[in-house]
């Protein structure tokens, strides 16, 4: 198990006070200037080396995506952008990180935006997450105060505003060419890339944006050395992650850990097991929505991290893990997430716009077995058609979930479309 | 995707909109958030404070919004209809928003709809489905206003309900014994607690 000595969130819980005296004697702000003084080069080469891979969902190596950004400023400015839109189902972190440690966030936006070369950042918290936000602003207020942020930031000769900017409720906005879009105060309607944003994002300035999580374990990493950061978890999926443990289990929580933590340690040892013990597990979705379920059977042995999971055909994404004991109607639960993509599509690409609501309402008569055993194969044709097809990665997020149904659950979504075909037969 | 209008048939008629002093001022300082000329960054936030001036958000507050930030109206009208928390129809005094998205589904969420609906009167309460509220280790959660009401089941909820009924502003959060997003029973990190 991960040492407590090397977590990086000792706030998660909010046992204790998030403002800065406190978040200070956890270490936040500990030597910033000097971390500064580095310079942009070596912040970023220590990132790299750290092997941190983007913790929104994607995995992109954060490092390298930061190594993208003009080398220096021209004529348009540099801006960091902070994806607090958290709301891929089953994912509750970056919520923790704001409202219990948000100067490990302000610290790692203005460590990140001078690697960078931003002289501002945006932070774009979910509309839902009102109470986080003002937590958030209050936090920023006190950076503030305290010379932490603005003209010469921390004594460092950087000048750096940040900035909390609140949504309105799209999951859309979540994918970082939409929250640019609805940045600007426009629909959040994906961007087609290139150009990529770090050459053309914000009003058509270069421009980075990184989840909560990634930007606030920085600070942590170049204090204590990359090393100690890639000596966790498994090569090419290092570091600790925070994780959700919802559904069924006894004690659902967040919890942070070592990458590449066997799934069924995870859930025994911090969520209280699975309700009705190990043997009463269906399946589980291991990180968030979007990505494939895996039946019991996987479960058993595998590990949680990105290459682990990409092996078994699913995927960590926001190592959002959630549980359905063998009392689940499995079909439905997928059918559920068919509903969510629906309702959140942007409606800008037709095979997402039309493929979403087309998909759902198939699902909802495979939950009821009022379908065709050829249809089965049908709707598996459709999600290849949504998948790969859309300007943004909603569509695959639509169409996974039910490719993973049927993956592992097909006998039982023959078994309900015979027993009502029997069952009419015999009225 | 919904079919969503920013000027439904079935709302009273409200004549004008104007932002208090107060609040016209919390709209500027919203605005200078943002470079110069980039004042439409601010739109979902001033719609947002017309809202919880007027409960609700009726056209003539979109009109002036627009005027505010010196968009063309119809810019502002689909930012009202394409983002869920905008209400383009009058509410009751509180709004339940229930998570029914499948890790709240998976934990009960079908009660707590079903009770939610029973107690919407369109006075005190109105109700509305809502997708992921993203606190899932705490689900099934009802957003009442702007609070989260976590690890709710039948009798927490209805205990809840009566508070707001009385006038009151139940404590948020978790509704069972439990530090926010840790688990029942103690964390299993960070074992101090102190």
């Amino acid at each position: 198990m991960l040492a407590d000595r090397d977590r990086i969130f000792t706030n998660l819980y909010g046992f204790h006070d998030w403002r800065l005296d406190a978040a200070r004697k956890r270490g936040a702000w500990d030597g910033t200037k000097e971390l500064i003084a580095r310079g942009p080069d070596a912040i970023i080469d220590e990132m790299k080396k750290s092997g941190l891979r983007g913790r929104g969902g994607a995995g992109f190596p954060t490092g390298l995506k930061w190594s993208f950004m003009p080398k220096e400023v021209k004529d348009r400015p540099h801006y960091l952008i902070v994806n607090a839109d958290e709301s891929e189902p089953g994912t509750c972190k970056d919520r923790d990180i704001m409202r219990h440690d948000p100067h490990l966030l302000i610290e790692g936006c203005l460590v990140a935006g001078f690697a960078m070369r931003a002289n501002a950042g945006y932070i774009y918290v979910r509309g839902e997450f009102y109470n986080e936000a003002v937590t958030l602003e209050a936090a920023i207020r006190e950076a503030y105060d305290a010379g932490l942020l603005g003209k010469n930031a921390c004594g460092s000769g950087w000048d750096f505003d940040l900035y909390v900017h609140r949504g309105a409720g799209a999951y859309i906005c979540g994918e970082e060419t939409a929250l640019i879009e609805s940045l600007e105060g426009k629909k959040g309607m994906p961007r087609l890339k290139p150009p990529f944003p770090a050459g053309s994002g914000l009003y058509g300035c270069p421009s980075t944006v990184n989840n909560v999580e990634s930007i606030a374990v920085a600070p942590t990493i170049l204090r204590r050395g990359a090393a100690w950061f890639s000596g966790l978890g498994r090569q090419n999926n290092t570091g600790t992650k925070l994780f959700c443990i919802s559904g069924h289990v006894n004690k659902p929580c967040n919890v942070e850990e070592e990458m590449g933590i066997p799934l069924r340690t995870l859930i025994e040892r911090h969520a209280g097991g699975v309700r009705g013990g190990w043997d009463n597990l269906l399946a589980v979705i291991p990180g968030g929505a979007s990505v494939p379920l895996l039946p019991k059977s996987i479960c058993d042995t595998v590990l949680m991290d990105f290459d682990s999971l990409r092996d078994v055909k699913s995927g960590l994404g926001t190592a959002a893990v959630i549980v359905m004991d063998k009392s689940t109607d499995i079909v439905k639960a997928i059918a559920r997430l068919s509903y969510f993509y629906k309702h959140e599509s942007c409606g800008q690409c037709t095979p997402c716009r039309e493929g979403t609501g087309w998909m759902w309402r198939v699902m909802e008569r495979m939950v009821k077995g009022e379908a065709r055993l050829d249809e089965i194969d049908a709707l598996e044709d459709v999600t290849r058609q949504v998948e790969g097809h859309t300007i943004c990665a909603l569509g695959d997020a639509a169409a996974w979930p039910i490719q993973g149904l049927i993956r592992h659950f097909r006998p039982e979504m023959e078994r309900r479309i015979q027993a009502r075909t029997q069952r009419l037969a015999a009225e | 995707m919904a079919m969503v209008t920013a000027d439904p048939k079935d709302v009273p008629q409200v004549a004008s909109f104007a932002f208090t002093a107060e609040n016209e001022a919390s709209a500027r300082a919203l605005m200078a958030k943002y470079p110069a000329g980039r004042q439409a960054s601010a739109v979902i936030a001033v719609l947002d404070l017309a809202q919880r001036q007027q409960g609700w958000l009726p056209r003539v507050a979109m009109d002036e919004v627009a005027r505010l930030l010196d968009m063309a109206p119809i810019r502002v009208y689909e930012i009202a209809t394409f983002y869920t928390m905008f209400q383009l129809k009058p509410k009751g005094r509180h709004l339940l928003q229930v998570c029914t998205t499948t890790p709240c589904w998976l934990r009960g969420s079908d009660d707590i709809m079903k009770a939610c609906r029973a107690a919407a009167d369109g006075t005190v309460f109105s109700v509305q489905e809502v997708e992921c509220l993203g606190a899932c280790v705490n689900a099934p959660v009802v957003q009442i206003d702007d609070d989260f009401y976590e690890d709710l089941d039948a009798a927490s909820l209805g205990r809840v309900l009566d508070a707001f009924r009385r006038g009151e502003r139940p404590k948020a959060g978790p509704q069972i014994d439990r530090q926010t997003s840790a688990p029942a029973g103690g964390p299993t990190t960070l074992a101090t607690g102190d």
